[in-house]
């Protein structure tokens, strides 16, 4: 079993790295890495949503801190690329333990509405602080990602770019889930009173998990600010978040591969309803509510829960089967 | 002095439609544990409708702003029995899943059918303004005050005084109790989404004739009724009519005193403020979370 295991793991990482190979049109490649960088803030939000179930919607503040300091860096300030997407990181990352600090001693609703003001607010300023930003014209011409005198100008290089920083979150997220610190979380979700008499640290693991967040959703905007490589205040838009929650919630909230099922998931929809122009986005929106109603924990929940009956069902079929064969008096 | 007072005034009369839309909010917060992130969908549904069955169908413009909020009574209550109603045991967090499918539905059917581009009615009212102790509002502005006024008045008296009323506390301050002495918690729940999204209507189509009417509007609308359920604390009906004055108030005169560009930001950071020194609010209760 665990031999099958390692070839289907090695056999998928192989697929994963030949896509660029496999895939001809740019556009389809340029979707994939749409859901790589969907899948850095899913993964992201699911630390404080889909854990403790405390609801940040003004996730998108981290992304566009990420994307404009990184972007603002090397247009502005001459820095390298590298440099630039860690301070990106960085400072998404000290701002996040700055908000933190601030509002997870808000519980809630007043939470949610803490960070949302804190996201519409950053949006205002990059809307207004023209000397800086060019407010609402944008930023053109920020330089592609390059290593040394290498440039990753091409889909291809964007893609493992994003593919590496996409599979560094979910590795994070795959060993913060299930460490004791995630089941705190969850623990914090399902009584908090109860969390705290057992001697959860409530503040510091939900700040922990946000700012681990907020890292990476800064890692998001920093690489959305030199694959896109134009910048506006629209990067602050509440859509984003609005997206990666319904990733997060609509994917299989606390889970690993949820979130990122539900990035591609909802990445694709919208590009795959392209036909239907004017009503795309009410077809998105009808889906949305279907997956909702039908499946309320998640699509991935659904499945694994679904593919582990159907291969408990055929165990079992087969034993019968072999059982049969032995009262029969066969011999195998 | 009068740039000040009439600052003031604006600000209240914007505030007292903020307090509208907060209200809504709060009451499908406060009973049904539901956050109603279609709130501005039903605003703008109400504005459109308003506009249309002044401007097209040629209805008087009270009649049309009754048409607007039973019509969008009748949507939120279908809304809630086939989508929210199946899903009332589960986490909070999936009827607000639900409720953000609408909200797209809904903004981008009104971009479908009604376009993109803003829209103006045309004046309902004589363009008059009306002089108070050299405080200038114009006849629009001080219809739409009575209008915010009137509802809110309305709404208490239901509140406090009929049997629905006493149903609807029973349920917010706690739904299985009030069960276990007969109330029919689900009718209330139904009635509860119904009447919020009505506020919602109410609040659109009375600011019609004032602001533009355009599909996206909504958005904004949510932000600032949230804002004001939380600044004045969740779960109170006083605290709402509070905190959408003081939003209406705070914005007045940052746009006046600070700067236009920044209006919007000087309520985010008020709220922002508050909820640091107080937070549960300006009139919640210590201990109540959200």
């Amino acid at each position: 079993m665990n031999f099958v295991r390692n070839i289907v793991t090695i056999a998928l990482g192989l697929f994963v790295l030949a896509i660029p190979y496999i895939i001809d049109s740019t556009y389809f490649l340029h979707i994939i890495i749409f859901s790589l960088m969907y899948t850095m803030l899913s993964t992201s939000l699911n630390l404080t949503l889909g854990l403790s179930g405390y609801l940040n919607l003004g996730h998108v503040a981290f992304f566009g801190i990420g994307a404009y300091v990184s972007g603002l860096l090397t247009l502005r300030a001459g820095w390298a690329w590298s440099a630039a997407l860690l301070a990106g990181i960085l400072t998404a990352g000290a701002a996040g333990y700055a908000i933190g600090r601030l509002t997870l001693q808000l519980r809630g609703a007043y939470f949610v509405i803490v960070t949302l003001a804190f996201s519409e607010v950053l949006k205002l300023v990059s809307t207004n602080w023209v000397e800086l930003t060019r407010g609402p014209m944008g930023l053109p011409g920020i330089p592609a990602p390059q290593i040394g005198t290498f440039a990753l100008e091409s889909s291809r290089a964007q893609y493992y770019l994003a593919l590496l920083l996409a599979a560094a979150a979910v590795y994070v997220a795959a060993r913060l889930i299930p460490s004791r610190l995630g089941r705190a979380l969850v623990g914090l979700r399902e009584n908090e009173e109860l969390a705290q008499s057992l001697g959860v640290n409530v503040y510091n693991h939900l700040l922990f998990a946000f700012v681990t967040g907020s890292l990476m959703a800064g890692a998001a905007g920093a690489f959305y600010a030199h694959y896109v490589r134009f910048l506006s205040p629209e990067v602050f838009s509440f859509g984003y978040t609005v997206t990666t929650v319904i990733m997060v919630l609509a994917g299989g909230r606390g889970t690993v591969v949820g979130p990122v099922l539900g990035a591609f998931v909802f990445v694709f929809i919208p590009e795959l309803l392209r036909a239907t122009t004017t009503l795309r986005l009410i077809i998105y929106a009808i889906i949305l509510v279907i997956i909702t109603v039908f499946l309320p924990e998640g699509i991935w929940p659904y499945l694994r829960d679904r593919s582990q009956t159907l291969l408990l069902k055929l165990m079992k079929s087969t034993r019968k089967g072999r059982a049969a064969d032995f009262a029969s008096g066969r011999r195998s | 002095m009068t740039t000040f007072a009439q600052q003031v005034v604006n600000g209240l009369i914007i505030g007292s439609t903020y307090s509208l839309m907060g209200i809504g909010l709060t009451l499908v917060f406060g009973i049904m544990r539901v956050v109603n992130f279609a709130h501005g969908e039903f605003y703008m549904l109400g504005a459109f409708i308003a506009y249309f069955s002044f401007t097209f169908m040629g209805l008087p413009f009270p009649v049309a702003v009754t048409l607007a909020v039973a019509a969008v009574m009748v949507l939120a209550w279908l809304c809630d029995q086939c989508l929210l109603r199946p899903v009332r045991d589960k986490d909070i967090l999936v009827p607000m899943l639900i409720l953000i499918g609408i909200s797209i539905m809904l903004q981008n059917f009104a971009i479908v059918a009604f376009g993109s581009e803003p829209k103006t009615m045309p004046a309902p009212f004589p363009p008059t303004t009306v002089e108070l102790g050299g405080v200038f509002i114009s006849l629009p502005r001080l219809v739409l005050a009575g209008i915010s006024v009137g509802v809110i008045a309305a709404l208490s008296y239901v509140l406090k005084a009929t049997n629905v009323g006493r149903a609807m506390r029973a349920t917010w301050q706690d739904a299985e109790t009030a069960a276990l002495m007969g109330v029919n918690i689900n009718r209330v729940y139904g009635l509860t989404f119904t009447v919020g999204c009505g506020l919602a209507a109410a609040a659109g189509s009375a600011l019609a004739p004032i602001f533009w009417v355009y599909p996206t509007m909504g958005e904004l609308a949510v932000l600032k009724s949230f804002a004001i359920v939380i600044l004045g604390g969740l779960g109170s009906v006083a605290g709402a009519i509070y905190g959408g004055l003081l939003l209406g108030l705070a914005e007045s005169l940052g746009a006046g005193y600070i700067s236009a560009e920044y209006k919007d930001a000087v309520g985010f950071l008020v709220i922002i403020i508050v909820l640091l020194l107080r937070p549960y609010g300006l009139f919640g209760r210590r201990g109540i979370y959200g």
